[in-house]
């Protein structure tokens, strides 16, 4: 497979940030309210990831490694600052609702993780495009969670009236133990499929945790090469 | 000689008592509140929710144990003590459908999740109560007595207003289906105590503690007819002597079990005064059931022979 194309699939599937390495879980928790708030927030990371992994990327020579992290944060934090006032600019009523959440996306997880663990060592375009399939499997993800509870806490997706007048909406799912509810439904829910197509012999796409491989990670001594969500349910 | 063999802890006498026998005490031990709240609230219907929601707890726990190929375990008849404690704290108008929703949560999300009878961290019953009122707040704190819709005693007696102490006795009030009545609740706890099934030292704690709370904070300082109408209204009553007690989600030494029901009396005060609603015991409890590990952790007796002089 190309490699971009297999840079794409594999955050949108592999390693779904939000359903498979459970990373960013404060935006994913705090703002799915809404389908339009989960796009909104996806899609802004998405931005930000894009831009920081190609800049990044193109300063991995540059940048000395003893103070890589500064460096990151101060490369993530100018981009956020520009989808901040863009937002602002023109889509004032999301950037009402995202809130504090926008400026919170330089200390995402999902970002400085993909800016450490692959855009500092590898070429410019599959780092663009390894940004490009994290952001849209956040977006997915977000959208996803949103959708369920906006529908269930409001009857509503999109703000389009879905259910007939008569559901009383179960407002629970718009407040913040709903997001829990909602995250452990479909990460159940995926995990089940991905067990029944494996039940079936097909091959299951494998997330390996650290797309440089576990020779580089600095997280090798914690997880011991298995830091694997999906594998752990497999063997159990 | 006799003090150093007493064993409190753990259960090593094999003994005729099982689950099944205790859960239809409690069940027993209900059925006045639960008669009581039938006929008082008899022009809303308040018997079909009671029905329904104890018929679809019990359905729910067999459902998800037949799906998820487990042992069938309502024989036991905790979903019957979940489904009716639950319905006994639901108001009488609330549509059946909620309660039917209210019973699946507790018994699928809150009991069967987590592993089923005795895994539980907290009360079924109180967790579903208030996923409901969270949920639809406005159905939850709609009130009706005798066809005229109003505020509880306690959110009157919050407001300043006087009440009637003796109604709140009686029962002849405003409020969820099993609460008002503060004489059958009582009649029931007896029966409790007496056969052995609950000790008294969680709800002593709990409600003594409650009352000085109250004398410090309330502002009526020992106006006994204040403490009254506080310990006769809302779902103290039901709450210290059935949910409380409940043996999953409560400390098993009896300092631990002191320790906890200081903390539910002060947590319900704190709601009760400083709150925004009226009422408040349903959140103390959950919040005390969560403390439960570090209570026990704190209060776990020393192995005989362990520590002593250097």
């Amino acid at each position: 497979m190309n490699r971009c194309t297999e840079r794409i699939f594999n955050g949108l599937v592999k390693e779904n940030p939000t359903f498979v390495l459970m990373l960013g879980m404060c935006p994913t928790l705090a703002v799915t309210t809404s389908a339009i708030n989960g796009i909104g927030m996806g899609l802004s990371t998405t931005a930000v990831l894009v831009m920081s992994n190609m800049l990044i990327s193109m300063l991995r020579k540059i940048i000395p490694d003893s103070v890589r992290m500064p460096a990151f944060i101060v490369v993530v934090a100018s981009f956020v600052t520009i989808v901040d006032f863009l937002l602002e600019g023109f889509v004032p009523s999301l950037y009402d609702s995202l809130g504090l959440y926008i400026p919170l996306i330089v200390v995402n997880c999902i970002i400085l993780g993909r800016a450490e663990s692959y855009a500092s060592k590898n070429p410019v375009l599959p780092s663009l495009f390894d940004g490009l399939g994290m952001g849209l499997g956040f977006t997915v993800g977000l959208t996803c969670i949103g959708i369920v509870r906006e529908l269930i806490g409001s009857g509503m997706v999109f703000g389009v009236q879905i259910l007939p007048d008569s559901y009383v909406p179960i407002t629970i799912f718009i407040l913040a133990p709903g997001a829990f509810f909602v995250l452990a439904c479909l990460v159940a829910l995926q995990n089940k499929v991905k067990k029944s197509l494996a039940d079936r012999g097909r091959k299951v796409p494998e997330a390996s945790g650290c797309a440089a491989g576990c020779g580089s990670c600095g997280n090798r001594a914690v997880c011991g090469g298995h830091m694997l969500p999906s594998e752990k349910i497999d063997k159990e | 000689m006799n003090e150093n063999y007493k064993v409190s802890a753990s259960p090593h006498i094999r003994d005729r008592v099982k689950s099944s026998n205790l859960m239809l005490l409690v069940v027993i031990a209900l059925l006045p509140a639960a008669i009581f709240g039938m006929w008082n609230f008899r022009h809303e219907n308040a018997w079909i929710l009671v029905a329904v929601t104890t018929v679809s707890a019990v359905l729910a726990e067999y459902i998800y144990e037949k799906l998820m190929h487990k042992p069938i375990t309502v024989n036991d008849f905790s979903a019957v003590v979940t489904g009716l404690l639950l319905a006994l704290n639901l108001p009488p108008t609330l549509p059946w459908w909620m309660g039917v929703l209210g019973a699946v949560f507790a018994i699928v999300v809150v009991k069967q999740l987590f592993g089923g009878l005795g895994q539980n961290f907290m009360n079924p019953a109180l967790a579903a109560r208030c996923f409901l009122l969270i949920s639809f707040t406005g159905d939850m704190t709609y009130f009706v007595y005798d066809g005229v819709t109003g505020a509880t005693p306690l959110a009157e007696l919050k407001a300043g207003e006087a009440v009637n102490t003796m109604d709140m006795l009686l029962g002849n009030i405003r409020g969820t289906i099993g609460e008002t009545s503060v004489i059958a609740i009582m009649i029931g706890a007896m029966f409790l105590l007496l056969m052995g099934v609950i000790e008294i030292t969680i709800p002593a704690s709990y409600l003594l503690s409650f009352i000085v709370f109250i004398v410090l904070f309330g502002g009526h300082g020992l106006d006994a007819q204040y403490i009254t109408a506080h310990l006769c209204g809302g779902g103290l009553m039901l709450g210290a002597w059935f949910m409380a007690t409940d043996y999953v989600t409560s400390p098993i030494t009896t300092k631990g079990r002191i320790i906890y029901g200081i903390c539910l009396g002060l947590l319900t005060g704190l709601f009760r005064l400083f709150g925004g609603s009226a009422e408040g015991v349903s959140y103390a409890i959950i919040i005390g059931n969560l403390l439960v590990p570090l209570i026990e952790k704190v209060t776990l007796p020393k192995p005989f022979g362990k520590g002593g002089e250097k």
